[in-house]
């Protein structure tokens, strides 16, 4: 769990900094008079296209959130087992956050989300690129020229954020990722060991900036595309 | 004080068992949490019924025997005390108290609020103790150790395994418990040559009881009376962490 986690917290760090290149590029275009920006479209088919990163990366990355999601199950069950008869009182004992007793309601509701967002993405650049040879834009129709079109996907972030609805749950979701953040981080160090001494008050302050900052400018970057671009 | 007592009651383990309100109105606030409980069962003699059966020993916080849990804490409200040094100054008159025993797989309950504990005990027969070799008692600066590590030593030492931390975990670990025998004899040189032994043997012994995994919420060191530190479960995890890679 802990080390899925740990690998999990490097995907999500490059994930948002390759998400805020769509937010710069918004930005240049809408207040800065600059004609064309194509950070995150760089970014994006480099990610989309090199298969380093599509057949070595991608596998690695899909392998570590099953162990992740998994183990979590796991745990829960062996968990739930180790006390047949509960308590008639509801335990009250002092724990240390809300968060920490709540992780398996958090991480499902991001599973939710991931459910949406590989609804809204993965699944129909997949589509596009192994079953059919054709992407669109938006409601646009599908072609060839599209799929090889470099710059095509900053417009397709922009029509997904269009919908209040969507970024509505994008936004909720990020807060409740948060939540599973500030207690993930921090337990991830404590089960591997690392947590000792002077780092414990080093590994707290840097899991709560990390829960909140993360989370953050994902929503920026969702606000931002709904509201601006 | 007259308080209203919900009381988990079950004659054996095979039995079910049930909550029981009693009554008792001749309560001082000077007494401890045990002696309230002598006096119900006092009542219950004087009636013909059957007392209470709770664990109980020292009553000055050293042998870890009491083991209730008191409106969902053990130990009840007051931090870093056992239920023989609570007293009743901490509840109010009139008040309802919800009294069970510690609940885990790992406890089966013996009869009402006792339960088997002996699991501790097996944990600790699987590499809880040091076997090399140390000699006769040496001459105290014989073998020097660094202050901060006898302290943490000292402080993981403390802990008297009344299981606190399993009765509170909602998992029902036992990592606390653990972590402090194995950072205790970890932290000084005659017990660091085992140590990597040791926290095989305890890991499995304490999996093989029943105990839940740890997920770090830190209610075990909350509400621990002697507030061991959750540092030992880090430096346990890590010894582990070692010695299932190199285990020699």
């Amino acid at each position: 769990m802990a080390f899925s986690g740990l690998f999990l917290i490097v995907f999500l760090t490059q994930h948002m900094l390759i998400n805020m290149l769509s937010v710069i590029d918004s930005l240049r275009l809408n207040f800065f008079g600059v004609e064309e920006s194509n950070l995150f479209n760089e970014v994006a088919y480099f990610m989309g296209n090199n298969p380093l990163v599509q057949f070595g990366l991608q596998p690695v990355l899909i392998a570590g959130f099953m162990i992740h999601m998994v183990m979590a199950f796991v745990l829960q069950a062996k968990n739930y087992a180790a006390r047949p008869d509960r308590y008639q009182y509801a335990n009250k004992a002092r724990a240390y956050s809300w968060a920490s007793m709540n992780m398996l309601i958090t991480g499902g509701v991001v599973i939710g989300f991931l459910g949406l967002h590989f609804y809204d993405f993965w699944i129909p650049e997949l589509k596009a690129k192994y079953v059919t040879g054709k992407a669109h834009i938006g409601d646009g129709p599908a072609t060839e020229e599209i799929l090889a079109d470099v710059n095509r996907f900053y417009p397709e972030l922009v029509h997904r954020m269009k919908y209040p609805w969507r970024v509505a749950i994008y936004c909720g979701s990020f807060v409740l990722l948060g939540l599973h953040l500030n207690h993930g981080f921090q337990s991830s160090f404590q089960t591997t060991g690392v947590s000792q001494g002077k780092y414990i008050p080093l590994i707290k302050k840097a899991g709560i900036t990390f829960s909140i900052v993360v989370p953050f400018l994902f929503t920026v970057v969702a606000l931002v595309h709904f509201f601006i671009s | 004080m007259k308080l209203t007592l919900h009381i988990w009651r079950q004659r054996d383990s095979e039995t079910k068992g049930e909550m029981v309100q009693y009554i008792v109105d001749d309560v001082s606030e000077h007494m401890s949490f045990l002696e309230m409980m002598d006096v119900l069962n006092d009542n219950l003699v004087k009636k013909g019924e059957e007392p209470i059966a709770f664990d109980h020993d020292c009553r000055e916080g050293i042998c870890g025997m009491c083991s209730m849990v008191i409106n969902g804490q053990p130990h009840g409200p007051q931090k870093g005390v056992t239920t023989c040094q609570l007293h009743m100054r901490s509840f109010n008159d009139g008040d309802s108290i919800y009294i069970e025993p510690f609940r885990a797989k790992g406890f089966p309950v013996v009869r009402d609020l006792i339960v088997d504990r002996s699991a501790f005990d097996r944990i600790i027969q699987a590499g809880g103790y040091v076997s090399v070799g140390t000699g006769s008692a040496p001459d105290g600066n014989a073998i020097p150790i660094k202050k901060e590590e006898a302290d943490e030593a000292f402080n993981a030492a403390t802990c008297i395994g009344c299981a606190a931390c399993v009765a509170s975990c909602k998992n029902a670990s036992a990592m606390l418990f653990v972590s402090a025998k194995i950072a205790q004899l970890d932290r000084l040189p005659q017990g660091k040559v085992e140590s990597k032994e040791r926290v095989s043997k305890m890991i499995a012994q304490m999996d093989e009881e029943g105990f839940g995994n740890c997920t770090n919420t830190g209610a075990c060191s909350a509400e621990c009376p002697k507030e061991i530190s959750l540092e030992n479960i880090a430096r346990m995890n890590r010894l582990h962490l070692k010695s299932t890679i190199s285990p020699t």
